[in-house]
């Protein structure tokens, strides 16, 4: 090809090699996008089972049997006992 | 679900526009190579992305020495965005440079030393997301992964000095020459803006992606720890 005299029409190449460069890059920035989407409803989601299971750990710790370390509680569940 | 800071959203729409510029300056503005034709405008985009796909590299090699020495998990995160993004970026390279091999040396591929180091390159990192996928304790797969990326990162200047070291018929447009070299040129002054311009529009490319895949990492993290928390 390098000995010929006229340029060689090699644009096809270079339109390949374009498409192909935006196509891969496109790829990719979708890729985070959807990734990121479905991370983000996956962490929504576990939130919402997390609400639950909180809630349900702090109820015992109200509870005069279990009250240790809140000091407002104290007096009450002393009282409580007594009568 | 958590905004994106002004800073990023700022750095997507600047690497958008950067990326046009520099495909205007390789397609147009950069006058037509009157050996090779069209083929050559390839050049830009295949430099610019192996420039930011290597230093990806050695930059991740860099956080896994970090992470071993601090044992902080944010350093594996960094590497991992590091390593993803170059090894997109080096696929490019590697297809462009293909597409331009078939009409400069008559063939889509060849193993010369220079290709051949740029494909082990990126089988390397590819089996290193294959290694990752494999391990479920995310401080062992960390320590696993900056031990790879350590060892694998010595391949990146391997392949970069690989057409200045070796006997090859990729050529050295850039700081050298290579008797054996098929396909080289002499670079005029308007190709030199459209050829460094691109290496600035990928530089930035580069950065913006990492950033984004660096909050995709933390965001991972974030859901692994809940799930965790919720089983437990």
């Amino acid at each position: 090809m390098f000995f010929q005299e006229a340029t060689p029409d090699t644009s096809g190449y270079m339109i390949a090699g374009y498409a192909i460069a935006f196509i891969v890059m496109a790829i990719y920035v979708a890729s985070i996008y959807l990734r990121n989407r479905n991370l983000n409803r996956d962490r929504s989601m576990l939130e919402e089972l997390d609400k639950p299971a909180r809630v349900e750990v702090r109820q015992p710790k109200k509870s005069p049997a279990k009250s240790t370390g809140n000091k407002s509680a104290k007096p009450v569940t002393k009282k409580s006992r007594k009568k | 679900m958590q905004s994106k800071p002004i800073a990023l959203k700022i750095l997507d729409v600047v690497s958008i526009i950067v990326l046009g510029i520099s495909t205007y300056l390789a397609l147009v503005f950069a006058p037509k190579e009157l050996v090779m034709g069209d083929v050559q405008r390839v050049f830009y985009f295949h430099i610019g992305t192996a420039w930011t796909a290597l230093l990806g590299f050695i930059l991740a090699a860099v956080f896994s020495v970090i992470f071993l020495i601090t044992k902080n998990l944010k350093w594996d995160r960094l590497q991992v965005a590091a390593i993803e993004v170059s090894l997109v970026f080096f696929l490019i390279t590697i297809v462009l440079g293909s597409i331009w091999a078939r009409p400069a040396w008559n063939t889509w591929w060849t193993w010369d030393p220079r290709l051949t180091t740029a494909a082990v390159t990126e089988l390397i990192y590819i089996a290193y997301f294959m290694l990752r996928q494999g391990i479920d304790e995310p401080e062992k797969r960390a320590r696993f992964g900056a031990v790879y990326a350590l060892v694998g990162g010595i391949s990146a200047p391997i392949t970069f000095f690989a057409i200045r070291l070796f006997r090859t018929i990729h050529p050295v447009v850039i700081g050298g020459s290579n008797a054996a070299a098929q396909g080289g040129f002499n670079m005029t002054p308007d190709m030199l803006v459209a050829f460094f311009f691109a290496l600035f529009a990928f530089t930035l490319v580069f950065v913006d992606l990492f950033w984004n895949r660096l909050r995709l990492g933390d965001l991972q993290d974030k859901v692994e720890q809940l799930k965790l928390k919720v089983t437990m």
